[in-house]
């Protein structure tokens, strides 16, 4: 509270030009503890805009005009508000509140630890036992006589930032486990992120070796056998680097790099060139900058595009996750994926393997289990990423904005592979920033636990849960095709294009606006209704039958359709 | 059959046909006058692919001795010839796919080729394939087209106060490009347009093209007028367009050139409606590509989209390169602009560029597509193409004789109909719900406007349709559209009327490439229509649910 200067101002204009909004509405500017609250004057719709503070990225004060002084919110979420408050004074008092507000220093400044849903303890602990990772595991098959659960890491003793739970193959002895974390980055050793039942191939993970230019390590070299082994169906495995590998050459100087394929039997070395985290951060805020360009043309549009070079990483991460996905689907030859520490580019090329390989990654649930094990669990640094507190921005980067995008594009290649829409994979990018759930603080499972956030904040997972009817697809059948097996996306540049959802949120068409997926999920939905009601045959309730609303269709539908519809009806009836 | 002399070899065995988005088949070829079958031999299958020769665009053939070659059967050895030699053809079709055969001996292979090469470009009109077609299930006596002017204008009886029929072109003598009716003022009488005519380009002189109920505002097209260097005016010219405005206190002119393009006019004899003369009149110059220069983009995009070097930065460059949904972005802006005065600003307006028979119509139509709900259903589609494009002279038969990959030196190529398609399509995109047809129907008239069996698109105006009896000896392509298989596909299940104008966005973002008709022969777009398959399900289901739990209401 000591950060606000004045909690109230009043007759200020406020602009959201990312709702669609073209003229400011006048109001009442309230600074609270963890948002930005402003109230519309107009006596009849009184409309209230929040901001949570922790979803602010930038607060930026322009010249004053006559009119008053600006600040301009940037989020990050990409909603961009303009706020014209009268007097300077009072706009120089809220730029001061809002950029100290917005880089809270202690995690016990976030939103999460004052957030205070309406349930007691026993509901809150219920609420984080709803993500079950071991469950996962099972119905992945494990443990079985190939790959068991490790008790090495209990106690983080062997690795700070793996979860303690951990599944390695049979025969990698706690010896061996201890020797290869020695010899890899920050104690990553290679473990399982994902089995895949059909050809007993697994994905795997670590990061790089501290091989320098000639060092090895007998362990390690035991513990990449013993992966292989663990594949009956294959004698080698593959081991995918994902940085281009003159990064990882260079890395060979600072005494880390890449596996020398001489030491290692039985591996192939392959390389995919996702760029590091510097690169994207630059990439994606030319990637905003297109999407808030007022009047583009057409090639000032494609020109940005280009230059940003966004499409370009998407496909680099699609790529990797694709390759993995053939050699675990086709070859049935297991992968070790690395990159550095192996807590960025190799968690975005893993679950993207994963989503390609199982259909249940495609499911509501199976998304949320997805990003709890391989961004969650496996120690992604959330808070420094995504920049939960004021810290070095360098180390701020979009991450898991790529991964989440990837999902996107994959759904707009195969619209009826997915349970979920749009708006769920926007919730999630919201909700890893806004720090309004526990689930994705600190970096790595021992900092949650150690702050006990388990006890002081909630798991965003149930509330996505319960609102997943906003969340469905309609298209999405279980038994369909594209639903079923892996899904095989062509990666040719053409297929992808900018996702406009999350990022231009400037340009939406004016009434009548059309959904498409709302009207069909109205359609979903009645359906089942009725499909419900002939089965109990039941009434048809009296005065409105439930598909009035929607009635149009019966006058418009051609003849020899109703004649189908009476067709289908009787027997239905019979 | 004449076509005899052009077909050497007629008939080929152990033909290898690769076709996108299905397995290679070996069978039988046949070239005839107006087809290329191919029929398959394989065991199970019974495959046939008939494709018409109209609708290729370039072939390309290799010769090769089979001794070095190794082709894809070449292990079964079921067909090397003696002769030890075979060709292959690949054929590029205006509708984008790409087809190769592989046809066992060099002779047969040129001989094909010789075939192909002739018997798609064929010049004379009375020779296609719509003059030999007759569908078991149709009949040359049935209704040909959807609503003559004449229907049109008894029908809008809104109309009949301030406009009149007017058959002064029922010889096409004062214009060949228009029909024999058109709307003009009341207040107009032939002589006065046949004045006009004489300084309108092409004798295209301004008629009503949409009438906007809610205000009485109309939409008014010609070409451009025949100023010239020395100004010269027209006074029946200039009471005509008085005549539409009609007391309100101004309209609007809406040229697609630049103003520098119609300045430049003058000195071929054309030019533009002066301040001075027209004083009623506000002009606006909204530069449209046209001609060549639109072929040219098209070629490009095409091509861009071949590029298999699956490198981001290059098929993005590309892609802005080629212009094309600059294209699309202009004209549905421009269109959204018309629309604009009409329907906001409460004016009537005038539209032309040159010849008026490109991108005023592109524009017309799309106005009214946002304006009029009518024309947003399959019939009203339909309807509003007829009269727009078909009857008011679009020449399809010059614009549509080459697509993306004739090597053949332009002429009056340019492919305004399919931008007018791809701006539907956004539309289409933006607005799921409002229109009444699908993308299938917009995929089905992009072909049928390059190569068809029916008459529809043939020549290039009413005049020549006439001359050569299109509508005695052809089928109808509209009508068969709406015949009830055909309406249930083309239809869009989503469509819900609505009264309001749907205000389409151009902002870059908004606008995408039309995979369904550039990219149609990948796989993707397999996964998009299997989509659009499923939301027709959907609602198939849904309709039928709701009937049978009501049974009192049928």
């Amino acid at each position: 509270m000591e950060h606000i200067r004045t909690p109230k101002v009043e007759n200020v204009r406020l602009l959201d030009r990312s709702s669609g909004q073209r003229k400011a509405s006048i109001g009442t500017l309230y600074l609270s503890a963890t948002h930005t609250i402003f109230v519309e004057n107009n006596p009849e719709t009184r409309k209230e805009s929040w901001v949570l503070h922790s979803m602010v990225s930038s607060v930026e004060r322009t010249p004053t005009i006559p009119a008053g002084s600006q600040v301009i919110l940037r989020c990050k979420d990409f909603r961009v508000f303009q706020i014209l408050v009268p007097q300077e004074r009072d706009c120089l008092d809220v730029h001061t509140s809002l950029v100290r507000l917005s880089r809270p220093e202690k995690y016990s400044e976030l939103y999460c630890l004052s957030f205070n849903p309406n349930v007691n303890k026993e509901e809150r602990q219920e609420s984080w036992s709803f993500m079950d990772l071991t469950a996962d595991y099972k119905r992945m098959g494990l443990p079985n006589n190939l790959w068991v659960s490790t008790a090495a890491n209990s106690e983080y003793r062997v690795c700070e930032t793996y979860p303690s739970e951990l599944y390695v193959p049979k025969s990698a002895t706690p010896p061996i486990i201890v020797g290869s974390a020695r010899f890899r980055s920050r104690g990553r050793f290679p473990a399982l992120s994902y089995f895949h039942q059909d050809t007993l191939a697994a994905v795997c993970r670590c990061s790089q070796p501290l091989s320098g230019f000639s060092g090895r390590c007998q362990e390690d070299e035991a513990m990449l056998q013993a992966l292989m082994r663990a594949n009956p169906g294959s004698d080698y495995i593959y081991v995918v680097d994902t940085r281009p590998k003159l990064n990882a050459m260079a890395n060979r100087a600072a005494g880390k790099g890449y596996e020398n394929e001489d030491h290692y039997t039985n591996i192939k070395l392959h390389f995919i060139g996702i760029e590091n985290i510097h690169v994207m951060r630059s990439s994606q805020q030319k990637v905003i900058d297109v999407g808030e360009m007022r009047f583009p043309s057409m090639t000032d549009f494609l020109y940005g595009l280009e230059n940003s070079g966004w499409l370009k990483h998407i496909k680099a991460i699609l790529d990797a996750g694709l390759f993995i996905a053939r050699a675990v689907a086709d070859e049935g030859v297991s992968v070790l994926v690395h990159c550095s520490d192996g807590w960025d580019r190799t968690a975005q090329a893993c679950s993207v393997a994963s989503i390609l390989l199982d259909p249940y990654y495609r499911t509501i649930r199976g998304l949320m289990v997805l990003i709890e094990r391989d961004w969650v669990s496996f120690g992604h640094k959330f808070s420094h990423r995504y920049g939960h507190l004021d810290g070095d921005p360098k180390e701020v980067s979009p991450v898991i904005d790529q991964f989440v995008e990837c999902v996107w594009q994959l759904s707009e290649q195969f619209p009826c592979a997915f349970e979920f829409n749009e708006r769920f994979l926007v919730a999630i990018h919201t909700h890893i920033y806004s720090c309004q759930y526990g689930t994705f603080l600190g970096n790595c499972q021992k900092e949650r636990r150690d702050m006990r956030l388990g006890e002081r904040t909630h798991s965003v997972w149930p509330e996505l849960w319960k609102e997943r009817a906003q969340y469905t697809n309609p298209l999405y059948r279980a038994e369909q095709s594209q639903s079923q097996g892996v899904l095989r996306p062509n990666t040719t540049p053409y297929c992808f294009k900018m996702w406009k959802g999350l990022y231009n949120h400037a340009e939406k068409s004016t009434p009548p606006r059309q959904s498409p997926a709302d009207f069909l999920s109205t359609v979903r939905e009645e359906s089942q209704q009725l499909e419900e009601e002939l089965a109990n045959q039941q009434e048809v309730p009296p005065g409105g039958t439930p598909h009035h609303h929607l009635g149009f269709r019966q006058e418009d539908s051609s003849p020899d359709r109703g004649a189908n519809h009476v067709g289908g009806g009787s027997e239905e009836e019979d | 059959m004449e076509f005899s002399e052009y077909i050497k070899t007629a008939n080929v065995e152990d033909v290898v046909l690769r076709q996108p988005l299905h397995p290679p088949g070996r069978g039988t070829l046949c070239i005839t006058g107006h087809h290329l079958l191919f029929s398959d031999r394989e065991e199970g299958s019974c495959r046939q692919v008939l494709l018409l020769l109209r609708n290729i665009d370039a072939i390309e053939k290799s010769v090769e001795n089979l001794l070095t070659c190794s082709g894809l059967f070449s292990n079964a050895g079921l067909s090397q010839r003696l002769s030890g030699s075979s060709g292959t053809i690949t054929i590029k079709c205006k509708d984008l796919r790409v087809l190769q055969l592989d046809i066992p001996g060099m002779e047969e292979c040129l001989n094909i080729a010789r075939s192909i090469e002739t018997l798609s470009c064929l010049d004379s009109m009375s020779e296609l394939y719509p003059f030999f077609y007759r569908p078991s299930n149709a009949s040359l006596w049935d209704q040909w087209g959807l609503l003559s002017l004449e229907r049109h204008y008894s029908q809008m009886k809104e109309l009949h106060d301030r406009w009149r029929l007017s058959t002064v072109n029922r010889d096409f003598s004062v214009c060949p490009s228009y029909p024999q009716a058109v709307i003009v003022p009341k207040s107009t009488d032939d002589d006065m347009l046949e004045k006009v005519a004489k300084f309108r380009q092409g004798g295209r002189f301004p008629v009503l093209c949409y009438y906007h109920k809610k205000n009485g505002m109309v939409i008014m097209r010609s070409s451009q007028p025949l100023t010239g260097a020395n100004r010269k005016r027209c006074r029946e010219d200039e009471q005509l367009l008085q005549a539409v405005i009609d007391g309100s206190d101004k309209g609007y002119i809406i040229d697609t050139r630049s103003s520098q393009q119609a300045l430049q006019a003058r000195m071929t004899g054309g030019g533009l409606e002066s301040k001075s003369c027209y004083s009623s009149w506000k002009r606006l110059q909204r530069q449209m590509e046209r001609g060549k220069a639109l072929q040219e983009s098209l070629i490009k995009l095409v091509e861009a989209c071949r590029d298999e070097s699956n490198n981001m930065d290059r098929w993005l460059s590309k892609l802005e390169n080629s212009k094309w949904l600059s294209h699309v972005q202009t004209a549905l802006s421009t269109a959204g602009l018309l629309a604009e005065c009409v329907e906001r600003d409460g004016h009537s307006v005038l539209v032309h560029g040159s010849e008026g028979t490109d991108s005023t119509l592109l524009i017309s139509t799309l106005a009214q597509l946002i304006m009029d709900p009518s024309c947003r259903t399959l019939e009203g589609f339909l309807t509003l193409l007829e009269r727009e494009w078909v009857q008011a002279g679009h020449p399809f038969q010059q614009r549509c004789a080459h697509s993306a990959h004739s090597h053949a030196r332009l002429q009056q190529e340019s492919p305004v109909f399919l931008l007018l398609l791809d701006c539907v399509w956004q539309l289409w995109r933006q607005f799921p719900l409002a229109l009444g047809f699908s993308e299938a129907l917009l995929l089905r008239l992009a072909t049928e406007a390059y190569a068809s069996d029916y008459g529809t698109f043939l020549g290039n105006n009413q005049q020549e349709r006439c001359t050569l009896g299109v509508k005695e000896n052809t089928h109808c392509l509209f009508q068969a559209l709406l015949r009830p298989r055909e309406r249930d596909c083309y239809s869009n299940p989503l469509y819900e009327h609505t009264e309001l104008a749907i205000w389409p966005s151009v902002h870059p973002q908004s606008l995408q490439l039309w995979r369904g008709f550039f990219l149609r022969w990948t796989p993707q777009t397999h996964h998009l229509e299997e989509a659009q398959e499923e939301i027709r399900n959907m609602v198939i289901e849904w309709g039928k649910l709701a009937l049978s739990s009501c049974p009192a209401s049928t």
